[in-house]
């Protein structure tokens, strides 16, 4: 790399130019930080879904209920490990803004269902021993400064105890963590049976919201998933199964084809850059005829000159993008706190990082090859003459 | 005349060279059926007046242009027959430019720009710059080394493309005007260091000027007008 | 010695130079002109996302209608009110009453999925049980093709907004609502409010497919006027037998619409600004060059006479008109890119999706016109005073 002074030296000829165009490429890079996030927020989810799990609901819509009684028919189904329920409790915890889920579930089966939440086993043992006893993730516990052994009151709006009340208390008896960043931490989840046992028996007593099944062989996972459909129809209530996977995916496309509108404003952006750092290096080129056509006449052959000028723009490329990029890793985490409510699982995925690295470089060979082609097909003498 | 080892005869033979430039419908004959013998260890000036098509016979010598008819013979190798890519890599190893403008690259100091041939090689940094500290020596500019050209005086700066020219030793030294940009007291140095690198170093220069002082150092003068060759000035 | 008229006329010269060199300088100009439009195009483009789901939002209430739901339930499909309690809401003063009876209409609120034509994926379609009053109380409701169902029958009608979306909604074809199937017998429109998104049966037969028994979750009622408002909303809430929340349909869905009409806008506002951070750097590279190439130019006009305010505001000027002819060219690219494109995304406060189009408004426009020219300035701005200060005989020196 004997070259990098000469390259490096050239960039630094015009500072001014060179760092508004460097400061063009930083912004895009932090956009493109910006847009990863989003999308990760919106749609990450599918990629976290369970290869060995699906899901059942209601075939007429999420928000009808199911019998309770169909775990015990689900788990006869050849191909069927486990069968387990949550529902939709809707609650709030002072102020709407606030929004968290808060399910409930069947303690050991859920996590046994849910290997990606960790959760210490003496505070699974607690759970189990305390009735009105709720698990609640990293992240929501953080925000509302929850400790175990807190008492948290929530309001539902859609269950009502026997008594009329929708106020319902939690004693916090675990804080659980995802095994990796893409795992939500902020549902809260308490104890089927006090939830049951304590809601209006007219309104729903014995009903849950949805299953969760695991599957022997996730290859199986579609004929398994018809089996159980063709166990509950011309029921009372007749199911909807699908890989867990394809269930996440559904419902991110309810809002929208969020990855086509990113990428759509990710190519505007790119583009512009394309110009604006295409446009600074067939300047620089233009300026510099006299000197390249010394380097050729010194003995530089064409591909050496065309090397330099992509290296020169890769440089530029590749330094605005680390930086852009580094300034999205700071900023990202500070966003999510913001956005907490609306988008939980916002966050910069690595993945991603490396994928505008690698497009940086791109950019970086695009916006040199016609300057680059340009420099190489200047006669020697011409050049000089026109020094 | 002394003679290399590597040839019998002249170090630089330009055969019967035709160059015909075309702008846009007409086709001008700057050279025509052109023919010089250039001698190892010589100091020769090419004079004429401008148009004369010098500059362009010392872009065929050198390998920076084509004939468009004839032979360029630089030791035993045929330049004109070279592929673009073999034609720098020869450049590189047998030729040292210094141009009337300086030509020195404004973001590299005065070391940097004498190294840049040596970029071409494979040589250490360590090594390269040995080379350069002795080109820098010879052209008596040790102490300018890390100067920017924008702070050098004119001389200082057609110094350092002398050193350039010869950082790596090359077979030939051409130059186009040297002394060109530069007052009567800073040529008279230039013209002096040329004298010395042929005398005393056998460096072999071909040097193109329109200055008869200039010409004057030189071993030996040949005039060109309208594409011909003769050892008289032109009347 | 300058005064103002020749001041003006020192401007006019200095712009119009600059002006007519940028054939030479075309590529930077014409790079950030692209860039100014890019940015534009963008922030009115996500902007008129937020526009135009906020239109459809609010395109639905009129401000002498109100809906009443069980207090503390904060969409229609978590509340719940017995058929007694919509009795005693459609008896309440304030009410307009007609010949046949109060303008109120008691409803249910459910989802059923069905797919959508843009992913093939399924999606929660609103599915409404209305009253027949229901007609009236919302006075937009135009039946645009096929017929109104008939009572009793299990029929539905589903809004134009809904059609278009979600696959299988046709006029003749059949609704699948578990183990029923009902036959759309017409599509109606509500001048594009949310109701457009909602397939329409009669309260009783969903009543009857969902086993709800005789209770319903909402009641929507035509008020005699606006400013009736507050007497039924007071006798309502002072009613010992009822427990509920009574709000005007425009404040109910403008509440309804708050949290995506701002994730969007926020989200919008960050990439705009990002963008147009870019852009400036962007114009300020292509000012400052322009300037470095006019630097001679630039001295002898100073040499000769003309003023350093002169030469500032025209070379700002000239930033500034490239900046709005890249404002226009984004705008414009907004407006038949986007504007009016259909499209539906799911509401999470109501669970249901909304069917909307894209709004290019000319209040958007206006606002994508003045980033461009906020753009313009700041990039014009230093170098113009860049240029003010060089020191005239060493600029005129410059090659």
């Amino acid at each position: 790399m004997k070259f990098f002074h000469l390259i490096w030296c050239n960039l630094k000829r015009k500072k001014l130019r060179t760092s508004l165009t460097l400061l063009s490429i930083l912004v895009a890079f932090v956009l493109f930080g910006f847009l990863a996030s989003i999308q990760q927020a919106l749609v990450g989810g599918v990629a976290m879904a369970g290869a060995d799990r699906l899901v059942v609901r209601h075939r007429v819509s999420i928000i009808q209920l199911l019998p309770e009684s169909y775990k015990a028919r689900m788990e006869r189904i050849p191909g069927v490990v486990l069968a387990t329920h949550q529902t939709w409790f809707g609650g709030i915890y002072q102020d709407p803004k606030n929004f968290f889920m808060q399910n409930p579930v069947v303690p050991d089966e859920f996590l046994n269902m849910h290997p990606e939440i960790i959760l210490p086993p003496e505070q699974l043992a607690d759970w189990l021993k305390t009735r009105t006893g709720a698990i609640v993730g990293r992240k929501t516990a953080d925000r509302f400064h929850w400790k175990i052994g807190d008492r948290v009151p929530i309001q539902s709006s859609i269950w009502s105890k026997a008594d009329g009340s929708r106020s319902w208390e939690f004693d916090i008896v675990g804080i659980y963590d995802g095994k990796n960043k893409g795992i939500d931490t902020t549902p809260l989840f308490f104890r089927y049976d006090y939830f049951d046992e304590e809601r209006q028996p007219d309104r729903g007593r014995g009903l849950v919201g949805w299953y969760t099944i695991r599957v022997k062989d996730p290859a199986q996972a579609a004929e398994v998933a018809k089996r159980v459909d063709q166990e509950f129809e011309n029921s009372s209530a007749e199911t909807k199964t699908e890989p867990e996977g394809a269930f996440i995916q559904a419902w991110a496309k309810q809002i929208g084809n969020i990855v086509f509108i990113v990428s759509a404003i990710l190519v505007a952006v790119f583009f512009t850059i394309l110009l604006v750092t295409g446009n600074t290096m067939a300047q620089a080129v233009r300026e510099r005829t006299g000197e390249l056509g010394v380097l050729k006449a010194i003995g530089f052959t064409n591909a050496q000159i065309v090397s330099l000028v992509l290296a020169e723009s890769c440089l530029l490329t590749v330094l605005g993008g680390v930086l852009g990029l580094g300034l999205a890793c700071l900023i990202m985490p500070v966003l999510a706190e913001k956005l907490s409510g609306l988008l939980p699982l916002f966050f910069f995925p690595t993945r991603d990082l490396l994928v505008g690295l690698g497009l940086s470089v791109v950019l970086g060979l695009v916006t040199g090859i016609f300057p680059a082609l340009q420099a190489m097909r200047l006669r020697v003498a011409d050049a000089l003459r026109r020094m | 005349m002394s003679e290399s080892k590597s040839n019998n005869g002249p170090l630089v033979r330009v055969e019967g060279v035709d160059k015909v430039f075309h702008r846009g419908s007409e086709d001008i004959h700057v050279l025509a059926d052109l023919s010089l013998q250039v001698p190892s260890g010589e100091f020769l000036a090419l004079m004429g007046p401008s148009g004369s098509g010098k500059s362009t016979l010392l872009n065929l010598i050198g390998g920076l242009d084509r004939p468009t008819k004839g032979s360029v013979f630089v030791g035993n190798d045929r330049i004109d027959q070279l592929s673009d890519r073999s034609l720098a890599a020869w450049r590189a190893r047998h030729v040292g430019f210094v141009f009337q403008l300086y030509n020195l690259m404004p973001v590299l100091t005065a070391e940097r720009n004498v190294e840049l041939p040596l970029l071409l090689t494979h040589l250490t940094k360590t090594e390269r710059m040995k080379h350069v500290e002795t080109a820098m020596a010879v052209v008596g500019l040790s102490h300018r080394t890390r100067h920017y050209p924008r702070t050098l005086s004119g001389g200082e700066q057609q110094r350092v493309g002398i050193a350039r020219g010869i950082v790596t030793d090359p077979t030939l030294l051409l130059c186009d005007e040297p002394t060109g940009d530069l007052d009567r007291k800073a040529g008279n140095e230039i013209l002096d260091l040329l004298q010395a690198l042929n005398r005393e170093h056998g460096k072999t220069i071909i040097m193109v000027t329109h200055d008869p002082h200039a010409s004057a150092r030189a071993s030996r003068t040949v005039y060109l007008d309208k594409g011909q060759l003769s050892n008289e000035p032109v009347k | 010695m300058a005064g103002p008229i020749n001041w003006f006329s020192q401007v006019f010269s200095i712009t119009k130079f600059g002006l007519l060199s940028i054939p030479q300088r075309r590529g930077a100009v014409v790079a950030t002109i692209i860039g100014i439009a890019g940015v534009v195009t963008v922030l009115v483009g996500v902007l008129s996302i937020a526009a135009g789901f906020k239109q459809a939002m609010t395109a639905s209430g009129a401000p002498d209608s109100a809906i009443v739901l069980r207090s503390g339930a904060d969409s229609e499909m978590v509340s719940g009110l017995s058929r007694d309690q919509t009795r005693v809401i459609a008896d309440a003063p304030g009410v307009a009453r007609t010949a046949e009876g109060p303008l109120a209409s008691a409803e249910l609120f459910v989802i059923i999925d069905l797919p959508k034509r843009s992913t093939g994926t399924d999606a929660n379609v609103p599915l409404r049980g209305v009253e027949s009053a229901a007609l009236r109380v919302r006075d937009n409701i135009k039946i645009v093709q096929g017929r109104m169902f008939e009572w009793g029958k299990d029929e539905v009608i589903v809004g134009s907004g809904a059609a278009q979306e979600f696959a299988g909604l046709e006029l003749g074809s059949k609704l699948k609502v578990g183990r029923y199937e009902w036959p759309v017998v017409g599509i109606f429109s509500a001048a594009g409010g949310v109701a457009e998104s909602e397939i329409w049966s009669d309260a009783k037969v969903l009543q009857a497919a969902y086993n709800r028994g005789d209770s319903f979750q909402s009641v929507y009622a035509k008020l005699n006027s606006p400013g009736a408002f507050q007497e039924f909303k007071d006798s309502l809430t002072a009613n010992p037998q009822l427990n509920v929340k009574v709000s005007r349909q425009s404040e109910y869905y403008a509440e309804q619409s708050e949290k995506v009409t701002l994730l969007i806008t926020t989200l919008g506002f960050l990439i705009a600004f990002l963008m147009a951070t870019g852009a400036v750097f962007g114009a300020l590279n292509t000012m400052y060059s322009a300037v470095s190439a006019r630097t001679r130019e630039i001295a002898t006009l100073r040499a000769l006479g003309f003023g350093r305010g002169a030469v500032v505001v025209s070379l700002m000027i000239e930033s500034l008109v490239l900046a709005l002819v890249g404002g226009a060219v984004g705008g414009g690219l907004a407006y038949f890119a986007f504007n009016n494109f259909h499209t539906s995304t799911m509401n999470f406060q109501s669970f249901s999706q909304i069917a909307f189009a894209f709004k290019v408004t000319p209040a958007l426009l206006v606002r994508g016109i003045v980033w461009a020219a906020l753009i313009g300035l700041i990039g014009g701005l230093f170098p113009a005073i860049r240029a003010a200060r060089m020191p005239i005989a060493a600029a005129l020196r410059e090659l």
